[in-house]
């Protein structure tokens, strides 16, 4: 095998990426574009965090302790959540059914009592009021319904100065016991994007090799020298570099609209990593569209036969999907790569911890086996 | 290198068949060294076929094909590193400039940088490329890309070269200046195997011709004497004279 070839093949296809501007836009200009449109609609520029709009109805007027004013401060301080106060429930209800409002918080008359009865006995809950917030949600808003309870429970949780784990006299109905952040939207999507952008390489691959079929420089190629050992190396080569690239691109792109992660280099650098893996997958996915398509033109439409399975099911357009979706989801490799890291950047998850290990193990066999069969499907029915 | 053989190019019994129909039927020729061979032949008579099979890129029904004595089925890549192919399709990357494509194939041969840059300069000037060197082939009007994508056959200096219609779409001068590079390459000692419908072409640099019909050579000799022979004006006369009239399609 020699390196001449490879590199002198490799340096080609990047040209051709570089110079051809449909090529260019596709690869580096739409996945850019995509990622700024997706992040600034979800309120990422600047690094802001969402807000949601929470109706409080406070029953409770105690002079004594005054619970209630401590659980809007403490919701306040937050920055989450947005206030607004009601004096009857049925206003509330009703700005509810408009969408003025996500959520309605109704705090009982009887929560300082509670507070109160706790303080004066925290470790007797025999001694305890107990009371209960009474939570309404916008059953349309999807994000309403699965950020608000964690954060209302993580605040009305703190009232009795322990974490939600721990019993206490206060209760909320339909929250969950999820720990509750401050997240900006954009961190749920972004390890989406990272594996959003590689996968317009199948597009990129299949209509290279149909297009250089078309216009006789394949036929060139076979007539020099260089094997097709030579010939697919430099193609894995010169694509990973393109992917490798792409990922670079779109994470500026998320760290300026704010995307910052509390992760070291190490996950960085796993990320990329995972991120080449994925790519050989692309390739592989590109070389079978090539081998299906006759033209460079039918290349472009039979691509999305892998890009949009690749794209719904695996990236960050997944959350949103159904659960028998979402099942259909863990056939495509985009899925695992998502997942590992969603681990690594939301989660915390360490590049050893099993799950990202898992994933990582899934995304390489099945990478490396979508690349031979699609070298293996190309030799055989046009010959490299 | 090369073996030690008289020919350049030697075909025995040559066949390839797709499915039911003989595109190549016992096809048995001799080019020698440093030969000017035209291969002629209508459309669809198995020209370019015996140019793929030679390049080893096509494998035959039957028979043997040998290459400066290297079999083109079983020493193939020693095979490729003999022979230079121009297509019958104009084969650029029209996103390099004319330099960038012959870096390119010169470096698929791994020719030495020094030796890639001398032979750059050569082609480019004979072949009037000198001043768009450094533009992208999509710019070049359609005579220029068919002269780079012949200086893409011969950047490596091959033994034998096979231009399978070589002059298609080129204005006179083009052609003219394409037909003393041919002829400059014989005189170098090279083999050159040309296809071509331009019979004038044929009979102008040519040393000897074959006409191919029905995947067969039905004559083959120097044109000065094939036509004597035959009693005709010319070669255009004697090949219509042995292929018939009958208009063909492309296989």
């Amino acid at each position: 095998m020699k390196l001449q070839r490879i590199t002198a093949l490799a340096k080609k296809e990047l040209k051709r990426t570089i110079r051809e501007p449909s090529v260019l836009f596709m690869i580096f200009l739409f996945p850019i574009i995509f990622v700024f449109a997706f992040g600034a609609s979800f309120g990422g520029v600047g690094g802001q965090t969402v807000t949601y709009n929470v109706g409080v109805v406070n029953m409770d007027h105690s002079n004594s302790v005054n619970a209630s004013q401590i659980l809007v401060t403490t919701l306040v301080d937050t920055k989450i959540i947005d206030l607004h106060f009601y004096t009857s429930n049925e206003t509330a209800q009703t700005d509810l059914s408009q969408g003025t409002v996500q959520a309605v918080m109704v705090i009982p008359s009887d929560f300082s009592e509670g507070l109160s009865a706790y303080q004066a006995s925290p470790n007797n809950p025999s001694q305890w009021t107990n009371t209960t917030v009474q939570l309404y949600l916008d059953e349309g808003s999807l994000v309403a319904t699965q950020a608000i309870p964690p954060i209302i429970q993580q605040a009305v949780a703190s009232m009795a100065g322990q974490n939600q784990h721990v019993q206490s006299p206060f209760q909320i109905q339909t929250a969950s016991l999820v720990a509750a952040k401050a997240t900006p939207a954009l961190d749920f999507i972004a390890p989406g994007m990272f594996t959003f952008a590689s996968i317009f390489l199948i597009m990129m691959v299949a209509q290279s090799f149909t297009q250089d079929r078309e216009n006789g420089m394949m036929k060139r190629i076979r007539i020099s020298p260089t094997t097709p050992t030579e010939f697919m190396a430099s193609q894995v080569v010169s694509y990973t570099g393109i992917a490798l690239i792409q990922a670079a691109l779109v994470f500026a792109m998320t760290y300026a609209l704010g995307f910052r992660p509390p992760v070291g280099a190490s996950t960085y650098g796993f990320a990329f990593m995972i991120v080449l893996v994925f790519s050989l997958s692309n390739i592989g996915f590109g070389l079978i569209t090539a081998t299906i398509s006759k033209s460079a033109s039918a290349a472009t439409g039979l691509s999305f036969l892998f890009v949009l399975p690749q794209l719904f099911l695996g990236t960050f357009v997944g959350a949103s999907l159904s659960s028998g979706a979402q099942v259909a989801g863990k056939f495509v490799p985009s899925y695992y790569v998502t997942n590992a890291l969603t681990s690594l950047f939301l989660r915390g998850a360490a590049v050893t911890s099993p799950t990202v290990l898992v994933d990582l193990a899934v995304v390489s066999v099945s990478c490396v086996a979508i690349l031979a069969i699609g070298i293996a499907l190309y030799a055989r029915y046009y010959k490299i | 290198m090369t073996k030690m053989s008289e020919s350049a190019i030697e075909i025995r019994n040559l066949t390839k068949k797709f499915e039911d129909k003989a595109a190549l039927n016992s096809l048995n020729l001799k080019v020698g060294k440093g030969e000017l061979f035209g291969l002629l032949g209508p459309n669809g008579a198995g020209k370019t076929t015996t140019i793929n099979i030679l390049c080893g890129i096509m494998k035959p029904t039957g028979g043997t094909a040998k290459i400066c004595g290297y079999d083109v089925q079983t020493e193939t890549q020693k095979v490729k590193e003999l022979i230079g192919v121009c297509p019958q399709e104009t084969a650029i990357y029209p996103y390099l400039s004319g330099v960038e494509n012959l870096q390119l194939f010169g470096n698929l041969h791994c020719m030495s940088k020094k030796m890639l840059r001398e032979r750059i300069r050569l082609l480019l000037s004979t072949l009037g490329l000198e001043d768009d060197a450094k533009r992208v082939a999509a710019k070049y009007s359609g005579g220029m890309k068919r002269r780079l994508s012949l200086a893409l056959a011969l950047i490596h200096n091959p033994q034998v070269v096979f231009l399978d219609e070589p002059t298609v779409a080129m204005d006179p001068q083009s052609r003219h200046a394409v037909w003393g590079f041919i002829k400059n390459q014989k005189t170098n000692g090279k083999t050159v195997v040309l296809t071509t419908h331009y019979m004038e072409e044929a009979e102008e640099i040519c040393d000897r011709v074959g006409i191919i019909d029905h995947g067969k050579l039905i004559a083959q000799g120097i044109p000065k004497e094939l036509i004597a022979k035959s009693q005709v004006k010319n070669l255009e006369e004697l090949f219509i004279k042995l292929t018939g009239r009958t208009i063909r399609e492309e296989a």
